[in-house]
């Protein structure tokens, strides 16, 4: 089997992360494919999943680029091992019940969405593409996560109870989102990456405003769980990949 | 060359075909763009256009997919926007609006022409459309969606 080893040169790891987000929660969506609630919401999951998959599939063919290795997408996705990861911890937290798929998704795409728009500014003339794309995609994706969070937390007494237990277990995992290492500080001098710092006041209003429609209680900053950007995931990431990668590593540059 | 999952409408109708012309090196280079990021009409359109460019005995031709400018509904032309509404897809704005965390939309509906419509769901049969009801006349119909 092929070991690779991820390169560490800075803007691919940025690409890289920003890849790995995208694919492993669009993993994660894909698998509601055919068990939604209803129809309607099985076709919007699976277009989620679709967006995403579509925004990691150029970043981790810049990624492959840069790095100037010989790997393409599909070697980044299928052959990185669990430690290679470099996603964020919430993206990869189990699809749980409805609500849990919910407030995932909605955190995630609350801080996103202002994530795009900004890099569509990088000086990083590729970064400045695919994040324009990703914007508007985002933008909906936000739009069906809050609209889906307010109907869960103004709902039932079941539903809501759901839907707050769900923020109470997710929320440990959003400080990593604003996290920047030294990786990165490089990049944001230089213009190309976002400080995710300037995106806190954007993504507190958001999540204010919707968990307040929605009747749900913002949980305190406690313990915040961090790793993933370093390649140090929780167990289920393992789980993702056996699922995702079996093909290429029982059948090695298997195509169809 | 019409759109595979939209067959009224050609890819320039739908601004997905971005230009056509010849590289450095003599081959026909032939620019597109995806609607959607993860858009899988993208493949099949990238293959019947190097069809077509064998089909014209072009020797050397080749796809070009370019993300920047990011697509928009406002690239589709009046006569795009005229077709699809008589085929029953209720057309994009004229101008695409970045709509705020709770605004409201009003799409005419393509059968009867009524305003009195609602969302059914955000995410349609395609990522380019969502689901829509007119209250009029009762009819379900697909709105393309406005990016």
């Amino acid at each position: 089997m092929t070991t690779i080893i991820a390169a560490d040169a800075p803007l691919v790891q940025y690409a890289l992360r920003l890849a790995d987000n995208a694919l492993v929660l669009g993993h994660r969506l894909s698998e509601w494919c055919g068990h939604a609630p209803m129809l309607e919401e099985d076709i919007a999951l699976a277009n989620i999943a679709l967006d995403l998959i579509g925004q990691a599939r150029p970043l981790y063919a810049y990624a492959a680029e840069l790095e100037g290795e010989g790997r393409n997408e599909d070697k980044l996705a299928y052959l990185r091992d669990a430690s290679q990861y470099r996603n964020v911890l919430l993206v990869e937290q189990p699809n749980g019940d409805f609500a849990v798929t919910i407030v995932r998704q909605f955190l995630y795409a609350a801080f996103m969405a202002p994530f795009w728009r900004l890099l569509a500014g990088s000086r990083d003339a590729t970064f400045a593409a695919i994040a324009a794309k990703a914007e508007k995609e985002a933008a909906y994706h936000l739009r069906h996560s809050a609209e889906w969070l307010i109907r869960l937390g103004d709902g039932t007494p079941e539903s809501h109870a759901r839907a707050q237990a769900a923020l109470d277990e997710l929320w440990m995992y959003t400080g990593e989102l604003f996290e920047a290492d030294a990786i990165e500080r490089g990049l944001i001098e230089r213009g190309v990456a976002l400080d995710p710092q300037t995106l806190r006041p954007e993504w507190d209003e958001t999540v204010d405003r919707v968990l307040g429609e929605a009747t749900l209680k913002r949980p305190p900053d406690g313990w915040m769980q961090t790793g993933g950007r370093t390649g140090r995931h929780s167990e289920h990431l393992g789980f993702i990949l056996a699922d995702m990668q079996f093909l290429q590593r029982a059948y090695p540059g298997a195509t169809w | 060359m019409v759109d595979p999952e939209v067959p009224v409408l050609t890819i320039e109708d739908l601004g997905v075909l971005r230009g056509v012309g010849v590289a450095e090196d003599g081959a026909v280079e032939v620019a597109i763009t995806p609607t959607y990021s993860g858009c899988p009409a993208m493949n099949v359109i990238a293959l019947e256009v190097e069809l077509a460019l064998e089909r014209a005995g072009i020797a050397k031709g080749r796809v070009r997919t370019v993300l920047s400018p990011a697509w928009t509904t406002d690239w589709m032309s009046d006569e795009g926007r005229r077709k699809l509404k008589e085929y029953g897809i209720a057309p994009p704005a004229p101008k695409a609006t970045r709509r705020a965390l709770f605004g409201l939309e009003a799409i005419a509906c393509p059968r009867c022409g009524s305003e009195d419509t609602e969302k059914i769901t955000e995410f349609g049969s395609t990522a380019c459309k969502a689901l829509w009801r007119c209250r009029s006349c009762r009819e379900p119909f697909d709105h393309f969606k406005c990016i």
